[in-house]
């Protein structure tokens, strides 16, 4: 009588990392949630075709908890849907960043010891990006959530040229205070216009011949280290990085450089 | 009215005559120096438009012309209008004229003033009554339609391409928006001329131009009537032309108008004393045209802490305030801004955000004050997001504010999905009808916490407002009294668009629009 059975379609419920899906209250449920707007008006054909959209995006049992129209002829729908799809975590690898962490004070005290003279930092958010949050909490005095920023380091010469800066103007100011690190902020770009412009700066330095003796990193909401270096640059940091993050690799990187001399 | 906060209004009268020594100050030296965005406003209210075969914009080209004649100082009121008296061409026809080359007002014999401004005025007097009408036209709309209840449910549009930007306009109405905002292309507040005709590249937003106000102004009519309510339209009354747009605002019914000079100052380094001439003149124009101005007091907490900084925000409000009334600016028309920036976690947090809010209301009553979300802490967590969000539209509603610039839960992450926006209003309008009365019924504890910092906030505002009196606001924008953020009185970008006045000059445009001919 197995059409009784509780059990009678029991997916594998271990943890297996060579195969995991998502979680949603079981082990290999498989459960995601999911938003999105088509460009239809509401009723039946509206939820049929975010159901199958659903299908297509590899996910079965799919189900639209909720549908408004939210303008003329726009639909807005919250779905849930299992997904097909396995990942084997196991072999995943991501570079990261390796490097020793240190606090401001340790920093402060490495230079002393190992670098004995000031560091120099321009930091900007270049091209149309307007945004200085994501600069001002690596390089302001106050910093970001308790981590003083890079202007309140003995050791550091920081300029901040904030929003909208240049490639070329950031380049020019570099070389006038004789920058050891260029920082480079993106927050919110449209249409990954940012990419681009990361880019170019990286041709501006090479161009330069400065790409090799100046540290360049990348930071913001949608970088990861993995996509600063693919573009040229020597680190980059995402959410939830502060300036001890970013001054811990600078030095050690500075370091290394002088060694290399 | 009673202070729900036990505000001492004997110190709030304090703020008051120490702004009104600061604002003074900064009249007296706006008094006697017009800029090329002046003179540009005034080419434009004059009636010339249009581009040249390179694209650029005619008023750019007349006022090329004057400078290098060294003529900008008489103004371009009386250079035109004197060669209007000399040439019998109208104002269009002698900037083509000067566009390619034929004429030449240095060339020119000039009457005396009186002649030339006698001549001027009758063609002054239209195009005053032309913004006029627009005024009557939305007060008659308003009357028929109606509009939202406040606080007006503000929301932005930014795809770059003004006809997009009208797909999702009238969307964001047909969901309950009062006021769409078309936020501005990247760079634009640092053009020194305004861009011509429809749009359709921007940079995470769309050129202001004329005819692209005028599109969306069409649709939102378009969309009032379906709807039935009057739909507000703003735009960017900000950077290095500034008066030139509240002139094509006007022109094409503008309603909001963002319009602060310290922001230019402080945020795009725009140079103090250009931009300060150039807020004056836009200011007349958009008082005199019923817009409603906003004011960039909330983006000092973007920058600088919520909880240490409040005090700069009240006390540029202030100084706005008297900076507004002196360009004849009613009070029912300064959209005084601030924001709920404070670090979500900070204990009582929300108790300060709405000390600081209730108080901006009691201080400066009639003004429909402009609220904005929070943006700082917004974190890619777009669940807490939208807590964040519904905590900012409890503050509003309970503390009766103006204008509700909508939190988006994907802040910090992109420009708003069409759903992010049909959220963000869903959210408060939920919030708004739901606590509707909530200020009404609650009082708050004497000597609590919400009292301590309302008082406290007064009281830093005035220690700083006198020494800004002291100083003078140039001499104390050079030392960095707001956001942490210092500007040299002869850095920034735009200076040298400013000319001392000459004996001939004058601005007919501005002296009937402040004269009163409407009020």
């Amino acid at each position: 009588m197995s059409g009784y059975s509780l059990e009678s379609k029991k997916p594998d419920r271990a943890l297996d990392l060579t195969r995991i899906r998502p979680y949603g209250d079981t082990m290999n449920d498989g459960k995601v949630q999911l938003s999105f707007t088509l460009p239809v008006p509401n009723g039946p054909e509206a939820v049929e075709a975010a159901r199958i959209l659903m299908g297509k995006m590899g996910f079965k049992e799919s189900q639209i908890v909720f549908s408004r129209e939210i303008s003329e002829s726009f639909t807005f729908f919250v779905a849930y849907g299992v997904s097909i799809h396995e990942i084997d975590y196991s072999s995943i690898k991501v570079p990261k960043l390796s490097l020793e962490k240190m606090s401001m004070e340790e920093i402060d005290r490495f230079i002393d010891e190992r670098i004995r003279r000031k560091v120099v930092v321009v930091g900007a958010s270049t091209g149309t990006d307007a945004h200085t949050v994501g600069i001002d909490a690596i390089m302001n005095m106050k910093g970001f959530a308790g981590h003083y920023g890079l202007e309140r380091y003995r050791n550091f010469t920081t300029y901040n040229m904030g929003s909208q800066v240049p490639n070329e103007e950031l380049v020019a100011r570099a070389i006038e205070v004789g920058a050891d690190a260029i920082l480079v902020s993106q927050t919110v770009t449209a249409k990954n216009v940012h990419l681009k412009n990361m880019a170019d700066l990286v041709e501006l330095l090479e161009a330069e011949n400065l790409r090799k003796k100046i540290i360049l990193i990348a930071g913001g909401a949608r970088i990861t280290h993995e996509l600063a270096k693919e573009l040229g640059y020597d680190a980059g940091f995402g959410p939830g990085s502060f300036a001890e993050d970013v001054a811990s690799f600078i030095v050690q990187k500075l370091e290394t450089m002088i060694g290399n001399l | 009215m009673k202070s729900k906060l036990d505000l001492d209004f004997r110190k709030v009268e304090r703020a008051r005559k120490l702004a009104v020594n600061i604002a003074d100050g900064v009249q007296n030296f706006v008094a006697g120096r017009t800029t090329v965005s002046v003179e540009r406003a005034v080419c434009r209210l004059m009636g010339i438009d249009g581009v040249d075969s390179y694209g650029v914009p005619l008023p750019n080209i007349v006022v090329e012309h004057l400078a290098s004649r060294n003529l900008l100082q008489e103004g371009a009121s009386y250079c035109i209008a004197n060669a209007m008296m000399k040439t019998g061409l109208s104002p269009q026809r002698i900037a083509e004229e000067i566009s390619a080359g034929r004429l030449d007002l240095l060339s020119m014999n000039y009457s005396g003033e009186e002649e030339v401004y006698g001549f001027l005025e009758p063609f002054a007097q239209r195009a005053i009554e032309k913004i006029r009408d627009r005024r009557f036209e939305r007060e008659a709309l308003i009357e028929r339609l109606g509009e939202g209840p406040r606080p007006y449910l503000y929301v932005i549009v930014a795809t770059g391409n003004i006809y997009e930007d009208v797909v999702q306009a009238r969307a964001a109405v047909s969901q309950g928006a009062d006021i769409v905002a078309v936020i501005r292309s990247t760079g634009q507040s640092l053009l020194d001329y305004v861009p011509y005709g429809p749009t359709t590249e921007g940079f995470g937003g769309t050129y202001a131009t004329q005819e692209n106000f005028r599109i969306m102004r069409t649709a939102l009519d378009e969309m009032g009537e379906k709807v039935g309510k009057y739909i507000r339209l703003c735009n960017y009354c900000s950077g290095l032309c500034m008066p030139e747009i509240a002139a094509m605002g006007a022109m094409e019914r503008l309603d909001v108008m963002l319009n602060d000079a310290l922001y230019g100052i402080l945020f795009r380094d725009i140079n103090m004393q250009r931009t300060l001439i150039d807020q004056f003149f836009s200011r007349v124009i958009n008082g005199f045209a019923g817009v409603i101005i906003n004011t960039g007091e909330d983006n000092y907490l973007t920058t600088a802490d919520a909880y240490q900084e409040a005090h700069t925000v009240l006390a540029s409000q202030f100084i706005n305030e008297r900076l507004a009334l002196i360009a004849g600016i009613p009070e029912e028309q300064m959209g005084l801004g601030h924001a709920f920036e404070m670090d979500p976690d900070i204990e009582n947090g929300f108790l300060y955000e709405l000390a600081q809010a209730q108080m901006s209301r009691e201080i400066f009553p009639k003004a429909p004050l402009k609220y904005m979300p929070p943006t700082k802490f917004m974190t890619g967590n777009i669940f807490k997001g939208y807590v964040q969000d519904a905590l900012f539209n409890v503050v509003s509603i309970w503390t009766n504010q103006g204008i509700q610039l909508l939190g988006m839960l994907t802040e910090a992450i992109h420009t708003p999905f069409m759903g992010d926006r049909y959220l963000a209003i869903e959210n408060a309008k939920y919030i708004f009808n739901n606590m509707r009365a909530l200020g009404d019924e609650v009082v708050f504890k004497k000597d609590g916490i919400i009292h301590a910092r309302a008082n406290q906030v007064l009281d830093q505002a005035i220690e700083l407002l006198t020494e800004i009196e002291e100083d003078g606001l140039f001499r104390a924008l050079e030392r960095g009294v707001f956001a942490g953020v210092r500007r040299p009185v002869e850095g920034g970008k735009g200076l040298s668009g400013v000319v001392l006045k000459g004996e001939r000059y004058r601005n007919p445009f501005l002296e009937k629009m402040l004269g009163g001919s409407y009020r």
